[in-house]
């Protein structure tokens, strides 16, 4: 901490890092910071990706998760639209693909995950996008004019809100998911039916346990070929199907890795230089007693306070309670604490008023909670499944 | 362009230049005041972003929506001027704003 020729370098310039940085300062790290991102944007919120950028609400300078000024005052040094190619741990160095070097003391892993790729035929056709960086999405609204027909591939959180912010703007929009309810992955059946039937209220083609067998181009229109052999038209479609780990540089470095890069609770891979924090890195969780990776802003956020905490010597357990958010038409949805092995599922509250939160129970302690447009309900919850589950270790 | 002071719990002092169109929340983490947290980045979600505005600036600011309302119940020690910093923007009619951050946030 002492020595200033010292460099902390962060490879993958988004929530996780933007975090890293200030924390780093603010616990008096002198040395430098460098921080490497193959986006040419300065770290920016995904969330309002699918949300309010998507409907047009906010403008790219309300994206900024830091004001321009925080790398001047913080002298970062920054390497933008630069894509790291290695990292070189006998020589404690990043090589970047332009062939340059970069020497750490300490390396931050930050490099997120992205679109994981559907692997049907016609896939590859310029209409059919993904949705991760804002480059994509501009891309996206650029070639769908009101009017026009988005086509939607996967039912989960991402998936759902572009459907609520394009129909917002005039756009028809059909949803496939091969699952018989949305959002399966995520959440429970009272809360998937809920939002099945918001969508279908707004206007959403909403299709359920539906294969699709492969994408066509005809006379210029482009079609879904359905397992039934239906043809749906669009002009556009946009894939989300999940996401995948970065985690080829710390594979190739040797680091281990299993569903994201292998950290311990203090975000430290095995190699005691590096750490990994983010959407990329899977870490022991107390509270749940087993490994997880997670995909959520605030987990991102407080694994870069540890790990910066940790290169300045101050060392603390990394536990904090997932938790999440999705904002849909009016409706917002916070979810705390993981949804898995419950025995016991109780729903409270106005369904049809869109006010209800829906607990998930196992032995008989809360384990976590969906609330919908109850945020006081689900603050309560966040501390209750702490208690809870913190009395069980 | 409005200069805001940000008063922390302890009572030290800090007046910050924001830009209009920023919110009062990322005057403070952009300037890496601690108090302010903002884990949601400012969606009015995570309520880490609590302060307590002083009350004559209080009657000044647009009323709190519903969520917000009912996200300040749950505050660790509420007061009748708290506000979730994420929702209040800044322009130059809040040039003089004072807040105070509450000893925690949730
Ligand atoms: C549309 C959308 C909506 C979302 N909504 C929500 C929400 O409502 N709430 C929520 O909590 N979360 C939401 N998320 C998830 C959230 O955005 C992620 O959890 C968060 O971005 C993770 O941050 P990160 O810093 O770990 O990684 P990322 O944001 O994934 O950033 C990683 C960065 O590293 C770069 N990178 C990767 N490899 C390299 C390399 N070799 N060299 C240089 N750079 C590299 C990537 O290009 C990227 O810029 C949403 C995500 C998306 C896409
Ligand atoms: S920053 Fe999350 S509620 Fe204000």
């Amino acid at each position: 901490m002492k020595n200033t020729a010292d460099n902390v370098v962060i490879i993958g310039a988004s929530h996780a890092a933007a975090e890293v940085i200030s924390t780093l300062r603010k616990a008096g790290w002198e040395g430098k910071i460098t921080l490497i991102g193959d986006e040419e944007n300065l770290p920016y919120q995904r969330p309002p990706l699918s949300k309010a950028y998507y409907s047009g609400d906010i403008n790219t300078d309300k994206l900024a998760i830091k004001n321009p000024s925080f790398y001047e005052m913080t002298k970062v040094g920054l390497v933008l639209g630069a894509r790291a190619d290695s990292v070189d741990r006998a020589n404690k160095e990043v090589v970047l693909e332009n062939g340059t070097r970069v020497s750490y003391t300490k390396l931050v892993l930050a490099t997120g995950t992205r679109a994981r790729l559907l692997p049907v035929e016609g896939a590859d056709a310029p209409c059919i996008k993904y949705l991760r960086t804002v480059a994509d999405v501009d891309d996206i609204k650029s070639t769908l004019a009101p009017g026009g027909k988005l086509l939607i591939v996967g039912a989960g959180y991402i998936g759902l809100e572009v459907a609520a912010s394009a129909i917002k703007q005039g756009i028809e929009v059909i949803v496939l998911e091969a699952q018989e309810r949305v959002l399966a992955r995520v959440t429970s059946e009272p809360v998937s039916a809920f939002y099945q039937d918001i969508h279908r209220q707004a206007g959403v083609d909403l299709r359920l346990g539906v294969g699709l067998k492969r994408f066509v181009t005809k006379e210029d229109e482009n079609f879904a070929e359905l397992a039934d052999g239906e043809l749906v038209k669009f002009d556009c479609a946009i894939i989300g199907i999940g996401v995948i780990p970065n985690v080829e540089l710390a594979e190739h470095a040797g680091l281990a890795c299993d569903n994201g890069i292998i950290v311990d609770e203090f975000t430290q891979t095995e190699d005691p230089d590096i750490y990994a924090v983010g959407d990329c890195s899977n870490h022991p969780s107390q509270i749940y007693q087993k490994r997880i990776r997670l995909e959520s802003v605030p987990n991102a956020v407080a694994q870069a306070k540890t790990a910066a905490l940790s290169i300045c010597g101050d060392n603390r357990v990394y536990d904090q309670l997932p938790w999440f958010w999705s904002d849909q038409y009016d409706v917002k949805l916070q979810t705390a604490g993981l949804m898995q092995e419950h025995d016991e599922v109780v729903v409270e509250g106005d369904v049809a008023a869109r006010k209800f939160t829906v607990s998930y129970f196992r032995g008989g302690k809360m384990i976590a909670l969906d609330a919908i447009n109850s945020p006081a309900l689900f603050m309560k919850a966040k501390k209750r499944i702490c208690m809870d589950l913190q009395v069980d270790n | 362009m409005a200069t805001i002071t940000y008063i922390e719990h302890s009572g030290a002092k800090h007046e910050v230049e924001v830009k209009n169109g920023s919110t009062v929340m990322e005057g403070a983490v952009d300037n890496m005041l601690d108090g302010i947290i903002g884990e949601c980045g400012g969606c009015c979600s995570c309520a880490t972003c609590h302060v307590i505005v002083d009350s004559a600036w209080y009657e000044k600011l647009d009323a709190p929506d519903e969520t917000e309302t009912e996200m300040l119940d749950a505050v660790p020690e509420p007061t009748p001027t708290s506000r979730l910093s994420c929702q209040i923007t800044v322009s130059d009619e809040l040039d003089g704003l004072v807040v105070q951050m509450p000893e925690e946030q949730f």
